[in-house]
């Protein structure tokens, strides 16, 4: 399976038309992936809270956003996801790349992946962790689901889904 | 003139276009001036009045003015290189510069010091940056929502502050009748 394209499919699917990024060396296939796509328009971020800005114009203006980010970014946005996206109650589902967990090589990437979970879930944040390949399958619900309620939710993709990082 | 007069001087300008107001005292100055259903009222996340705006602008054909303060571009300086790559021409960025973080008690801020905000958006690649004194600004604010090219302007004022109420309307009342106002 390519989990680039199977991402993109998904989003398309499912109206996602506005996707910021903030570039991580896992997500790089995903990105060019959601680049090419015509039904999909890409403006990378120079912040992830930027991003998040953004994403919050395009809600408003009738477009389904995501953004892809690497989850050091939670250090980055807490401010901006509790006093944006969830107070005004609006949908994000943010891709996010794992770093520092399973077949990491950079010890100092541990240093927040420590903290990742434990930030999103005192957000109360519906946070989801893409292990093997297979857990793509639950993409498409999870991005149903993020619509539905009007929350930011988080999918932690980590180097093992992506096939390995530094390892290979 | 100080900001307040400003936003009343450019009320009936901006009026009738979606508007993406600053955290603190522009939002509830403007509030208090001409509240309108096309204006989003930003209560927290200082920083990203460009940046809502700018995703608005790029997710619909209306023309937006996003009004921003100096201190706040200055928190999020990475939106002015993706304005500028991205522009669209129905996007207005109104930098009110009076040199000072106005909502926290008017300490000063670089751009009331050696650094230019115009000079940092050109920079950034943004091709019509246009730096306007308080009073002139009304004329160059009407052309630039009128014109079919992105404009940042960056308007020089007095730092000052007029005593008024907090905003309490519920953010998601604020969200729904200013999507409503977009869709309109």
């Amino acid at each position: 399976m390519n989990i680039d394209k199977k991402i993109a499919d998904d989003l398309v699917a499912n109206d996602v038309s506005f996707v910021t990024t903030v570039p991580c060396k896992q997500l790089a296939g995903v990105i060019e992936e959601i680049d090419q796509r015509d039904d999909i328009f890409h403006i990378p971020s120079n912040k992830e809270d930027e991003g998040m800005g953004l994403c919050a114009g395009a809600f408003m203006g009738g477009k389904r956003p995501a953004i892809i980010m690497q989850n050091t970014a939670i250090g980055v946005t807490i401010n901006t996801l509790a006093t944006l996206t969830q107070f005004y109650r609006m949908p994000l589902p943010m891709i996010i790349s794992y770093r520092g967990e399973l077949r990491e090589p950079v010890a100092c990437q541990v240093e927040m992946a420590v903290h990742t979970k434990a930030l999103l879930a005192q957000l109360n944040i519906p946070t989801y962790h893409f292990h093997w390949q297979k857990d793509v399958e639950e993409f498409d619900n999870i991005l149903k689901y993020t619509f539905m309620c009007n929350k930011p939710v988080a999918i932690l993709t980590d180097a093992n889904f992506w096939g390995g990082y530094g390892d290979q | 003139m100080i900001r307040s007069e400003i936003l009343k001087e450019i009320a009936p300008i901006i009026r009738d276009h979606l508007v993406v107001c600053n955290i603190g005292l522009p939002s509830q100055e403007l509030h208090m001036i001409d509240d309108q259903p096309t204006n989003f009222y930003m209560l927290g996340t200082m920083g990203l009045s460009s940046s809502i705006g700018f995703g608005l602008a790029l997710a619909q054909d209306k023309p937006v003015i996003s009004i921003d303060g100096d201190g706040s571009v200055l928190t999020n300086l990475g939106t002015l290189p993706t304005i500028a790559n991205n522009a669209t021409g129905n996007y207005t960025l109104l930098i009110i510069d009076n040199g000072s973080y106005g909502s926290t008690g008017d300490q000063p801020t670089y751009a009331g010091r050696k650094t230019s905000l115009a000079a940092v958006a050109t920079a950034c690649g943004c091709d019509n940056v246009v730096e306007v004194q308080d009073r002139d600004l009304g004329p160059v604010l009407q052309s630039a929502i009128d014109s079919d090219e992105m404009t940042i302007i960056v308007c020089k004022c007095d730092s000052g502050n007029i005593k008024l109420p907090v905003i309490t309307m519920d953010p998601v009342v604020i969200r729904h009748r200013f999507m409503e106002a977009v869709k309109a």
